[in-house]
């Protein structure tokens, strides 16, 4: 039920690998965690790769405008990878498909970062 | 009540379970509801629509109506008509009157981080109701049976 995150770096971007199920309480918390722990290290550049996330909910897809928001407000860039159809649908009636910067080749996503 | 004109599934007895205010619960109901859609024959894309619709209701329930306490309970009941699907959720907490959330779509509200709950079952059910119990909301969420997918 729950949520698996894993971290690599790229390019000075910080890729997390997310799968299982964002939802209320522990996907959530563990999502929230990870970004946090990334801005305190100076990690501002994240790409969340989302292709195997099979579910979110209401609370999720907060977390996420959270995480978008907090990254941006600290300078950094946030972007998605590889949203499965239901994410992606669920972004589209939300309207926040267009506020997310949304990727789905990660070789461009990375490539999309300003770089210092 | 009427066996007349089942476009899908067969009408099935309401069974209603009261739970107490926690994650654990709001899981059971969507596992509960999940089966009872996909025991109905909807296909794979309403499943998911119906068992999130009634999810948001029940994480409405547990956490903005009860706030996790332990003395209060929530009922979710679940019956198919034969025509329909119909889940109540009720809570027992302050009560909710949904004229008064904030649009979750309006350029303002796009990037909060909470208020997309009401939205999401109002998107992906045919009806939904609110009734004030004094104390308490309960909510009606209803899914025709046989009739073209909505929502998404």
């Amino acid at each position: 039920m729950s949520m698996k995150i894993s971290t690599r770096q790229v390019d000075g971007i910080t890729i997390l690998d997310l799968g299982g199920r964002i939802t209320l309480g522990e996907g959530s918390v563990q999502l929230r965690d990870s970004v946090r722990d990334l801005l305190a290290k100076g990690q501002k550049k994240i790409l969340l790769n989302l292709g195997e996330v099979n579910y979110i909910d209401s609370s999720g897809i907060g977390e996420l405008v959270s995480a978008y928001t907090t990254v941006r407000n600290q300078g950094g860039e946030l972007k998605l990878l590889n949203l499965t159809r239901k994410v992606h649908d669920l972004l589209q009636i939300t309207k926040l498909y267009t506020v997310f910067d949304i990727k789905d080749d990660e070789a461009s996503a990375i490539a999309s970062y300003a770089h210092a | 009540m009427s066996e007349e004109g089942h476009l899908t599934g067969q009408p099935e007895k309401r069974v209603t379970y009261t739970l107490d205010s926690s994650l654990d619960s709001v899981n059971k109901v969507e596992q509960t509801a999940e089966q009872m859609a996909r025991k109905a024959g909807v296909d794979d894309d309403e499943i998911f629509r119906i068992s999130m619709a009634v999810r948001e209701a029940a994480v409405n329930a547990v956490l903005h109506g009860n706030a996790y306490d332990p003395e209060k309970r929530m009922t979710a009941s679940f019956e198919n008509t034969g025509s329909s699907l119909v889940i109540r959720i009720t809570d027992e907490g302050k009560g909710l009157d949904p004229s008064t959330l904030p649009d979750p779509l309006a350029p303002e509200n796009l990037l909060r981080g909470s208020g997309r709950g009401i939205f999401l079952i109002r998107s992906f059910m045919d009806e939904v109701h609110f009734k004030q119990l004094h104390p308490g909301t309960e909510l009606t969420l209803i899914k025709h049976l046989g009739t073209a997918p909505t929502g998404a």
